[in-house]
């Protein structure tokens, strides 16, 4: 296990429900090392929405163990959860998830004012800036999210995810509420920052968007039914070009 | 996270529902308020009993002649009638300490000069009355002993009473009032001294020497009191206790028998009536303060809405790594800014009701720092106590549950 990110062993997860418990994950052991692109597949009830839950750190499994950047978090306080989740995890979700009436700027800030050792106001304006730039936004810092477009507030989204320098970007139907130009727009994003160096792992069910990922990990009943490669790779700028209408807006950095 | 950040948060936050901050606001700003402008009032009248009570002279002992009680109909104090003249010359003989003593005979009078006519209180008494209650002139001057030996037909009136019959104070000197048809000469214009601890005009008043009130006008031989007062700087209590001891012997009072007079100091009747206002004032006070406590009901009410319409924002926040205390304190300090603004300008509303009710009605109204500070802090106190059980409720959700909730 040379540089793993994430490793997971033997993991469970039940719940409670009325009548029985529900088995939502039945063992699952894998591996994901630094550098990887990873998208989760199953249908709904196929356990990847719990899978996810646990890689997050927002929730604990049953049994089993679970190591996060080298650490086993299979027993940490919910504090030490929200540390982690603060500093090692940033979060992509399906609906973008930002505070509504409040600016792209403030809404990129937000996960800094939750550290442990804070920045200064001008030092977390700065690198919420620069976190912009990089999606291509800075233009529209001061706009709420209201007054941006869907993959407008995914890119300030992702710029909020990337703010603490996490060591594992987890996106959960990053492209479920897109166009499939904005789509590829975001998905290329994520194309570059694994380029970059960021490991991702994304939970999708949908094959095309799962294309654009290196490995494919398909989860049913709660195990792991395939874990492949992936051979023939969407390139998120090609696709882009073979689509109509205007090219990739301009990423700096 | 930094405070000025959780402030300028809950800042937002309430900004964000203008309309409903200031209508949850409005209960602690009402309490406040009440609690700031009554505990005015009521310290105010408690400052103006006890002005009026120095002003009267807080060395002051009084006599009161018994009630009787004839056919189940009491006479009240002083009906009795058991006080002498020979009573008040001994007291004056024979008890050490004392620095002068009057008789008092009182009765209601109609007094009329020409077409005018009014009807006041009679008060009979010797010249010393006006050095014991501190009573200044305003014009001439007081009649004298001699006054008192020959039944003089002269009088001291008081400002009321001068205004009632001659428009103005300074007029009534050397002018001839007639009460009860016989003739007085004024030779004396009390000064103003206003209402008395028992809220009666102590300006519309005429005093005569007390034979010839009792001659002349009354037609009485007893007293219904008899008022001295103390050399300065000897202590009350063994005086009074030689009063009784007196008065018992002179009246053959035994242990079979009981006293037909009671004794009180001026110090006594302003302990029961400050004691009264001081009542008052808490009963007032603790009205306004079960406001406050609705108030901080409607705080917790509406952060407990607060709480559950945010709880996706709540989820949000702690996916991104918010602790439980981060989120605990973002809507306590929410709570406690609310109530602590609603505080400020309850100060603010209560200093200005009292400000207009002591101009409107001419209430006097005492506003210490005390009371600004105690109701500021209990609205702060408030805010922390009835916004904490919302605020635990938000810390505690869970993070998965929050993020899906619509």
């Amino acid at each position: 296990m040379t540089d793993a990110i994430i490793r997971l062993d033997a993991i469970e997860k039940s719940y409670h429900t009325a009548d029985q418990p529900v088995l939502a994950v039945r063992g699952v052991t894998l591996t994901i090392e630094r550098g990887e692109f990873v998208a989760i597949m199953g249908s709904s009830g196929s356990g990847k929405s719990t899978l996810m839950n646990i890689l997050g750190c927002l929730d604990r499994p049953t049994a089993g163990c679970c190591w996060l950047d080298g650490v086993d978090v299979s027993h940490l306080t919910r504090d030490e959860f929200s540390d982690l989740r603060n500093r090692k995890i940033g979060f992509v979700f399906q609906s973008f998830n930002l505070l509504a009436r409040t600016s792209a700027l403030e809404n990129v800030e937000l996960p800094m004012l939750y550290r442990r050792t804070t920045l200064s106001a001008r030092e977390q304006h700065e690198k919420a800036m620069r976190m912009l730039d990089m999606v291509g936004l800075s233009a529209r810092a001061d706009h709420t999210p209201s007054r941006l477009s869907g993959g407008q507030q995914q890119r300030v989204a992702i710029a909020r995810a990337l703010i603490n320098d996490p060591v594992l970007l987890l996106a959960d139907e990053p492209t479920g509420n897109l166009d499939t130009r904005t789509s590829v727009e975001i998905l290329g994003i994520f194309q570059r920052l694994n380029e970059q160096g960021i490991t991702v792992v994304m939970v999708t069910h949908e094959t095309d968007v799962a294309a654009f990922a290196k490995r494919i990990i398909v989860m049913r009943d709660g195990r792991v039914r395939s874990d492949l490669p992936v051979e023939q790779r969407t390139n998120a700028e090609e696709e882009l070009r073979n689509l109509p209408v205007e090219p990739l807006p301009e990423m700096s950095a | 996270m930094r405070f000025r950040v959780i402030f300028q948060t809950a800042f937002r936050a309430l900004r964000r529902n203008k309309m409903r901050s200031l209508l949850t606001a409005l209960g602690i700003i009402i309490g406040v308020a009440a609690v700031i402008a009554m505990v005015g009032i009521g310290n105010g009248a408690k400052a103006q009993v006890e002005e009026q009570i120095a002003s009267m002279g807080d060395n002051v002992i009084l006599i009161f002649s018994g009630s009787v009680s004839r056919g189940g109909t009491s006479s009240g104090y002083g009906g009795a009638g058991t006080l002498t003249l020979e009573d008040a010359a001994a007291i004056k003989r024979e008890i050490p300490g004392v620095e002068a003593v009057t008789p008092e005979v009182q009765g209601g009078a109609r007094v009329s000069f020409g077409n005018q006519n009014w009807s006041t209180r009679l008060n009979g008494v010797s010249p010393e009355f006006f050095d014991i209650r501190r009573w200044t002139f305003a014009h001439g001057g007081p009649f004298t002993e001699r006054d008192v030996r020959t039944s003089a037909k002269v009088a001291v009136i008081g400002n009321t009473t001068a205004l009632q019959l001659f428009g103005n104070a300074e007029a009534a000197l050397g002018q001839i009032v007639r009460v009860r048809r016989v003739p007085f000469t004024i030779i004396g214009v009390l000064g103003v001294k206003g209402a008395s601890v028992m809220g009666t005009d102590q300006d519309d008043t005429l005093v005569i020497p007390y034979t010839s009130a009792m001659k002349r006008v009354l037609g009485t031989k007893t007293l219904p009191r008899i008022t001295l007062s103390v050399e300065k700087g000897r202590p009350l209590a063994p005086v009074q206790e030689e009063l009784t001891q007196l008065l018992q012997q002179r009246h053959r009072i035994g242990p079979d028998r009981d006293p037909d007079y009671f004794v009180r100091s001026q110090e006594e009747i302003a302990t029961m009536a400050t004691a009264t206002s001081k009542v008052m004032t808490m009963l007032l006070g603790s009205i306004a303060g079960v406001s406050l406590i609705v108030g901080g009901i409607g705080i917790m009410n509406i952060m407990l809405v607060s709480v559950t319409e945010r709880t996706r924002e709540i989820g949000i926040r702690l996916a991104i790594g918010a602790r439980g205390n981060d989120i605990l304190l973002q809507f306590l300090i929410e709570a406690i800014t609310l109530s602590s603004l609603g505080g400020i300008v309850g100060v603010g509303l209560g200093l200005g009701t009292a400000k207009i009710l002591s101009s409107a009605f001419a209430w006097p109204v005492s506003i210490t720092p005390g009371p600004i500070i105690f109701a500021f802090l209990f609205s702060a106190a408030v805010g922390i106590f009835f916004g904490f059980y919302p605020a635990r409720k938000a810390a505690s959700l869970d993070p998965i549950e929050a993020l899906r909730y619509e």
